[in-house]
């Protein structure tokens, strides 16, 4: 009985950041034993939003005044069911990575991706619990700089292009999103994310602020057109590298534009939101033909990732609870399926020393597991049932059609036949023989059951939706949705 | 009419100019610089902000705002020029690569 009020009152979110960041140093330092260090570190991080997730579940949603000063003067930590969500898909993902990384790589790139790689769990845990504008800001930045470090970690040639063009890209988001935020701050004087929601008016400065923002946080998430740095960076980077970029980091630019939308501009937006909805449809398509076309089993993977990032700005035009739901799901089962599908990739590349799709040699046969990850994973990608990606697309044309705004349906459903396009070619090219016989190194059967284990968790995600749904909405974050 | 105003106008300015720049220019170095003046010009911005209001102490708060900006800007001028002399040494080139799907 002692044990439950002990944990309830724990200072989680506070271990979320300092257990990794101390972590990240301890690798660094003694770079003989990063591995077992950055093993333990994860796990540890992992057990702390478990305990973030149980303390939410019981009580409301959770704050900590970091040294006692409290918002506007000090940093304030804050979690509502939406950055618990996020907090505990960060925590499984990186589970996942970090369990296949310590296969993947040879000792003296073990050294080299633990201190990233746990600076980049830091920066990612730091911005889903910040309250501020600026906290975010700092967040983003360690984020990006983190991504780009392990984007370049392999130094090949393609690497290193792929990470300065990430760079730039990032560099450019974050000065406009730091420009928005230096007009919020003229026009109201604070920062804090909940003083603004009652303070803002509708005005030019906050106009100016909100184009800044969204354009500085829709080329971080990689939105079409915008999208010109995502493929080159995720396809060159190593496979453990991609899955966290594609699963997670994309997604934290567009938890920050989320929390502006939800929280500052909830009555700013139905010109942009329509903008938003228009170019996500536009990323459904031009992501899934590139996707077709793609030779590259991780260009591929990358481009469906710009395919499914459109599917999360549908919800924008929509703009009711229900629809936050879906791309809430939608992030959520793609930050599962997608891990698990480049984690596939990186096996299949592992195998045979290539990932070129047409020279699939019975695949199928030799490594059956990562076939059958990458497939499921296409199954939650396509959103068939009873993957947690139908369950989102379910959410996202439901609420087009309580809205009255059917036409929305159509990119949805057409996304889910040129999504199920490109996973059979690759399926497809796993069972035939190639041309050429080549030589293959056999896959450490670890790593073909983390792909898999992250794929059948995309497929659950479907089966505990109402329960998912229930605690997404503890301390009410989409209380900014458009009401019927 | 402000004492701000001058600033925000000269602070735009400098980040439309690195934009294009960044945008026109092929050399990365180019690139590289042209993000740095984008980030001077938001930090003049933020600079001149401390005197938002009437009263003669300043406004601390944008003060320290610049000051993590700028360490940021540097941490990420570094590591782009890092990227760039490793790129400059395996490729002979400062310029991006285009077509990967080989």
């Amino acid at each position: 009985m002692q044990m439950a009020p002990m944990i309830l009152t724990l200072p989680w979110g506070v271990a979320l950041i300092v257990m990794p960041v101390v972590g990240a140093l301890a690798c660094y330092l003694f770079r003989r034993a990063a591995k077992p260090l950055g093993l333990m570190t994860v796990t540890v991080t992992a057990l702390s939003a478990a305990g973030l997730a149980l303390r939410t579940t019981r009580a409301d949603s959770y704050h900590h005044a970091v040294g006692g000063w409290g918002a506007p003067l000090g940093i304030e930590l804050y979690a509502d069911g939406l950055s618990v969500l996020m907090l505990v898909a960060t925590a499984i993902v990186a589970c996942a990575i970090s369990f296949y990384a310590a296969r993947f790589f040879d000792d003296k790139e073990q050294a080299r991706f633990w201190p990233l790689w746990l600076l980049l769990l830091t920066a990612m845990n730091a911005l889903f619990l910040s309250r501020d504008l600026f906290n975010m800001y700092v967040a983003l930045e360690l984020t990006g700089l983190a991504a780009v470090a392990l984007t370049a970690l392999t130094g090949s040639q393609d690497a290193l292009s792929g990470a300065i063009r990430y760079l730039l890209a990032t560099m450019l988001g974050s000065l406009a999103y730091l420009l928005g935020v230096v007009f919020i701050y003229h026009g109201y004087g604070t920062l804090d994310l909940a003083m603004l929601g009652q303070l803002v008016e509708s005005n030019p400065v906050t106009w100016l602020a909100l184009g800044l923002v969204s354009a500085g946080l829709a080329l971080k998430t990689a939105l079409f057109p915008l999208h010109f740095w995502l493929p080159p960076a995720h396809a060159s980077a190593t496979p453990p590298v991609s899955a966290a970029l594609s699963a997670l980091v994309v997604k934290t630019a567009f938890y920050v534009l989320l929390r502006f939308w939800l929280e500052i501009f909830p009555s700013e937006g139905a010109a942009p939101a329509q903008l938003f909805g228009l170019l996500g449809c536009a990323a459904v398509f031009w992501g899934g033909v590139q996707a077709l076309r793609a030779r590259r089993l991780k260009l591929l993977i990358a481009y469906s990732t710009v395919m499914q990032i459109g599917y999360l700005f549908i919800a924008f035009p929509l703009g009711i609870l229900l629809a936050w739901h879906g791309a809430l799901y939608l992030l959520l089962s793609h930050a599962l399926a997608k891990a698990a599908m480049f984690l596939a990739a990186g096996n299949v590349l592992y195998y045979g020393g290539h990932d070129r799709i047409a020279d699939l040699d019975h695949v199928a046969q030799r490594l059956p597991l990562t076939v059958a990850a990458f497939a499921l994973a296409g199954v939650s990608i396509m959103g068939l049932p009873p993957s947690g990606g139908f369950v989102a697309k379910w959410l996202l044309i439901q609420a087009s059609l309580d809205t009255g705004q059917w036409w929305w349906t159509v990119p949805i459903l057409a996304g889910s036949l040129v999504a199920a396009a490109y996973v059979f070619k690759v399926v497809g090219f796993a069972f035939t023989q190639a041309e050429a016989p080549q030589e293959a190194k056999l896959v450490p059967v670890s790593m073909q059951w983390t792909a898999l284990v992250l794929a059948v968790a995309a497929i659950a995600l479907g089966l505990i939706a109402p329960w998912t749904l229930t605690w997404l909405d503890v301390g009410d974050p989409f209380s900014g949705a458009v009401s019927r | 009419m402000n004492a701000l105003l001058p600033y925000t106008l000269t602070g735009v300015g400098l980040f439309c100019l690195g934009l294009h720049a960044l945008l026109t220019h092929p050399h990365l170095l180019r690139k590289i610089l042209a993000v740095n003046v984008m980030g001077s010009g938001v930090f003049l911005i933020l600079v001149a902000l401390a005197k938002r209001s009437d009263s003669p102490v300043p406004d601390p708060v944008p003060q320290a705002l610049v000051i993590t900006g700028i360490v940021v800007a540097v941490a990420a001028t570094a590591l782009a020029l890092n990227l760039l002399l490793g790129l400059a040494a395996s490729s002979g080139k400062a310029e991006l690569a285009e077509d990967l799907d080989e």
